[in-house]
């Protein structure tokens, strides 16, 4: 059974909140300036003397080469190639280690030992690492953790003079920098970003997904991976995509009973794409692999099949399992009840946009459905100035996002990247947009989707009043549901709804327009510096 | 494939001001169909707070008009469903100092002889209104008369109890003319036959008179919004500080700020709005979001801790005498226009519709129109105005 | 018996504690709350604003702010990703966690 885990190579979580014990600092009033907050050193200081980081209250006075948004497989390989190619390079990430998603890996403090078992291709990470550290030493990258960029914008927007159409030639990122109540706003000026932003899961909701215990599957193996703990003793493990069964291999390694991998794609889905497949052996061995540790966990694996509903009051207690037919439909009677006191479930990723689209750059759609950048051979973006890597130019795994980091530096420095770089991404892209194509979601499955069945998770915005806002009221996309229903403007700002929504809406989806990619303290924006400052 | 309807007036925009007209029209016993190129509200009745203020507007034809709809509103309110979200919460503007204390209440003198209720708030009776509100202020004023509905929704209700024909995603191509008189539209999909044509375009109200051949002056002025985390409600009216008025009020093409700020239903706290004429840029304008969360602050200071979840923007129809433009359009027999109506389409929606209502069906006017006429702009101010040019 | 632990062998530095909603957790350096909580069984930290359901962690790494609790006093932090650290307060949140500002 040919498959690949491709899993979120985007940056790890994101900066913001956290509460250390203590008062919380008391706001500055605004809308005077306040005195300009210098930035906590970065976890794993390097010396001063390299490129660019100002607090945002202060006019940045140089900048760096290339600042790169996201430490994941593709963030990373830029920074540490960008770097050896003699550019300075600012890394940002969300995160508080490097790694991004794919690589997310145990605090030092938890002492693992052997945090490679929750892995693959540990060894290219850890290589890579390695370099960060190296070149954080001799200044050539700043490496700043814990920091999410809010927006990206070329110098000039903030009110200064710029010609309409001329490329910008200088680019300002603001990011929210730590834990809460220690934020502080911080702003990185360069010539050149790369974004890399990864991925995050994209959800199907169904009757009962809200109910505690009911988790992404990305969720869950995050949360192993970086905290060692699971979320229940018995984990259905359901949705669509190769991540399934590397979730549930590590669930069932981990110690939990998987009492059955529930696909709703047919694996069958992935005979005429067999030549994409063969190319890529490596990948055909990682399939194996979980294929073996499922197998010895005695792991169930349904095709065609999905969770259509999860039952419980306080918590998830059973899932009811459907059988599907070719279009992800639910056939009536074939539904049936599996106890459990945890649900693992994802249908894919989603390429993580809004950074990018903000500055305009160009979109195109996937195989998988969702959308993600138009990118040319060099991984440059529409936007000149504007690179991009990894998952953002469509879901493709760690090991393409690490191949596409590296071509992007090359570009960025304008050095020639090695003819491997440009063969091996062309055979894991192909490989890629076959698997995205076998998952893509069909369109019956919205048949599971109840009117009372909650879909915006932060407004609790029912399936049916999402649909009386189609049907009735004139909204033929999601964002006028969006207007109507308030579906989506939560906290999450659609992330987890945006599918459903645009399905409900009758639309193919577009990516969400979020000016603000993260939630950004009012007074952060109140000490920004003003216009021609 | 083409089809033919008759009816007695085809309305080209879903919007706020759209959906009224139709509601009106229909009310009036007329045969009405509704087209729009997008969905209901996408355009700045999407980007709306939703404001019906009467506060911010001098005594003048745009208060008469702010004056009617306030009222037609409420009734409103009685009959469409609740999802409107109205809420007479009232307005509540401030004061820093004794200076703008004076001239606000200059202001509200002539406001009230216009038959606005305007209160003259002292200043340590201000915190009895707004708990949170910064202290040091000099006074202020409330305005009973100011509410607010949620925009989108109200256009859809609006649309829906018209029971119209409506056309969404259907861009109109062409104004049918015959012999000089619009004779109906044309989209993609089929033809509208009417003898009259109402334009409820909004920011897109010129490129419609530009098909009918008439030249309207709208341009687009932007404005962001903030919108913070969701909150219990800490504040309780639309509160803003006194130089808001001289921003609405002002032609000037460079950033203009001053924040209203105002809670929701839903939770959130709304901040806005900035105006600056810069064509339809889109690009995310930071010194925008400085001022207004700076403005914010400095009103209420609880909010410099809060998040701000999400900013938006809009494209306010602009005309030059800051008036829209309704009714009939004389250089083209059948055309209305109902657009132009700034940052205030939300509040003054039902009085255009009425006014609309009335046109098409000869009844008369209750109000006087002529200060709304669309071909009161000679010459084309807007030709020599370059957005390129403005930033 | 397998479990997290054995896969990835090792010991962790020090243990600690932080307390969730009086109660006394045992936490591990470098674990998110979110995390601490998991591993003393408990899936729910928060109720919603209108239907006043039960929530906890749904995404894991920060997108879907399900997560959102009140730590030491302080609202809307992201339990998946925050750091549990010695001594912290968690506390169940109601709502937008922000009543007290309530006029």
């Amino acid at each position: 059974m040919p498959t690949s885990p491709s899993e979120p190579a985007g940056r790890a979580g994101r900066a913001d909140p956290a509460g250390p014990s203590g008062p919380a600092t008391a706001p500055t009033p605004a809308p005077t300036a306040a005195p300009a907050a210098v930035p906590r050193p970065a976890a794993h200081p390097g010396p001063a003397a390299a490129p660019v980081v100002a607090s945002a209250h202060r006019a940045a006075p140089a900048r760096a080469d290339l600042a790169i948004v996201g430490a994941g497989p593709a963030g990373l390989a830029a920074a540490v190639t960008a770097a050896g190619l003699g550019l300075r390079v600012v890394l940002l990430d969300a995160g508080d280690r490097p790694g991004g998603q794919f690589y997310r890996h145990p605090a030092p403090g938890l002492g693992a030992a052997r945090p490679e078992a929750l892995h693959h291709g540990w060894a290219e990470f850890a290589t890579r690492e390695a370099a960060l550290r190296a070149h954080e030493s001799a200044g050539r990258i700043t490496y700043l953790p814990l920091h999410h960029v809010w927006t990206v914008v070329p110098v000039g927007a903030a009110g200064a003079r710029r010609g309409h159409g001329a490329p910008a030639t200088e680019w300002i990122l603001h990011a929210v920098a730590g834990h809460a109540p220690e934020e502080r706003a911080v702003a990185v000026t360069a010539r050149a970003v790369l974004i890399a932003t990864g991925a995050y899961e994209r959800q199907l909701p169904f009757p009962g997904w809200t109910l505690p215990g009911v988790i992404g599957a990305g969720g869950a193996q995050a949360m192993l991976k970086s905290g060692l703990v699971l979320p229940g003793k018995r984990v259905v493990v359901a949705g669509s995509g190769p991540l399934l069964l590397a979730v549930a291999g590590s669930l069932a390694a981990a110690g939990a009973t998987v009492p059955a991998v529930v696909e709703a794609a047919s694996y069958t889905a992935y005979a005429g794409r067999v030549p994409a497949l063969l190319r890529n052996p490596g990948k055909l061995v990682e399939a194996a692999g979980y294929g073996g540790a499922l197998a010895r966990h005695h792991v169930r694996l349904l095709t065609r099949h999905a969770v259509t509903e999860a039952h419980g009051t306080e918590r998830v207690e059973a899932v009811t399992v459907a059988r599907l037919d070719r279009n992800w439909r639910p056939l009536p009677g074939t539904g049936r009840r599996i106890p459990c006191d945890a649900l693992a479930v994802g249908h894919g990723l989603v390429p993580q946009l809004e950074l990018a689209t903000g500055l305009g750059c160009a979109i195109r759609r996937s195989p998988d459905g969702t959308v993600a950048l138009e990118l040319d051979a060099e991984q440059r973006t529409s936007v000149p100035g504007i690179w991009s890597a990894g998952e953002t130019g469509g879901i493709g795994g760690a090991q393409l996002a690490m191949i596409e980091g590296e071509l992007a530096a090359h570009s960025v420095a304008g050095a020639l990247p090695a003819a491997r770089l440009t063969r091996s991404r062309a055979r894991l892209r192909a490989f890629a947009d076959a698997m995205a194509a076998a998952h893509r979601p069909g369109e019956g499955w919205t048949g599971w989707l109840r009117d009372d069945a909650v879909v915006c998770r932060c407004e609790e915005v029912p399936a049916g009043r999402i649909r009386e806002a189609a049907d009735d009221l004139g909204a033929r996309d999601a964002r006028t549901v969006k207007l109507l229903t308030r579906a989506g403007m939560g906290w999450c700002q659609g992330r987890m709804c945006g599918p459903a929504v645009a399905a409900l809406a009758g639309e193919e989806g577009a990516p969400d327009r979020r000016p603000l990619s993260c939630p950004v303290p009012l007074r952060h924006l109140a000490e920004l510096p003003p216009a021609g400052h | 494939m083409l089809k033919r309807h008759s009816l007695d007036v085809v309305i080209i925009g879903a919007g706020v001001v759209g959906a009224a007209c139709a509601y009106y029209a229909a009310r009036a016993g007329l045969s009405v169909a509704v087209v729009d190129r997008g969905p209901v509200a996408g355009g700045t009745t999407g980007a709306g707070e939703g404001n019906l203020l009467v506060s911010d507007k001098e005594a003048g034809p745009e208060l008469d008009l702010a004056l009617l709809s306030t009222r037609l509103w409420t009734e409103l309110a009685a009959v469409l469903p609740r999802e409107i979200e109205y809420e007479p919460k009232g307005g509540l503007v401030v004061a820093p100092d004794e200076t703008t204390v004076k001239a606000l209440r200059t202001f509200a003198e002539g406001q009230r002889a216009a038959g606005v209720d305007a209160v003259e708030v002292a200043a340590d009776v201000l915190h009895e209104l707004e708990p949170h509100l910064a202290p040091g202020m000099a006074g202020g004023f409330h305005y009973p008369q100011d509410a607010q509905v949620q925009p989108a929704q109200a256009a859809a209700r609006l649309l829906a109890a018209s029971a119209a024909e409506v056309h969404l995603g259907e861009e109109v191509t062409q104004i049918l003319l015959d012999r000089g008189a619009v004779r109906g539209v044309r989209t993609p999909r089929r033809e509208l036959l009417a003898p009259a044509v109402v334009n409820a375009a909004g920011t897109w109200g010129g490129h419609i008179a530009s098909l009918a051949g008439v030249t309207l002056p709208v341009l687009p002025r932007r404005g962001f919004v903030l919108v913070t985390e969701p909150l219990p409600r800490v504040v309780r009216h639309k509160v803003y500080a006194a130089d808001y008025i001289a921003d609405v009020a002002s032609g000037s093409a460079a950033l203009q700020s001053s924040a209203v700020v105002e809670g929701t239903p839903s939770g959130p706290v709304l901040i806005g709005a900035t105006r600056e004429r810069v064509g339809f840029d889109r690009t995310l304008s930071t010194e925008a979001l400085r001022r207004l969360a700076s403005q914010a602050a400095a009103l209420f200071p609880v909010l410099a801790d809060v998040r701000v979840m999400r900013t938006y923007h809009g494209f306010r129809p602009y005309l030059p005498d800051h008036l829209p433009a309704i009714g009939p359009d004389p250089r083209r027999p059948g055309l209305l226009h109902a657009c132009g109506h700034e940052g205030a389409g939300i509040g003054l929606a039902p009085a255009t519709g009425l006014l609309v209502a009335a046109a098409l069906t000869g009844a008369a006017p209750p109000l006087p129109v002529h200060p709304f006429r669309p071909d009161r702009f000679a010459a084309d101010p807007a030709a020599a105005d370059n957005p390129e040019e403005q930033h | 018996m397998h479990s997290p632990r054995s896969l990835v062998g090792g010991t962790p530095v020090a243990a600690h504690e932080i307390t969730f909603d009086g109660r006394e957790l045992p936490a591990l350096p470098g674990q998110s709350i979110a995390a601490v909580l998991w591993g003393a069984g408990i899936l729910a930290w928060r109720t919603t604003r209108e239907g006043g359901a039960p929530r906890g962690a749904f995404c894991g790494i920060g997108s879907c702010f399900d997560c959102l609790v009140t730590v030491n006093g302080r609202p809307n932090q992201r339990a998946c990703l925050v750091p549990a650290r010695p001594g912290d307060t968690v506390t169940t949140q109601e709502g937008t966690g922000r009543a007290d500002l309530a006029v």
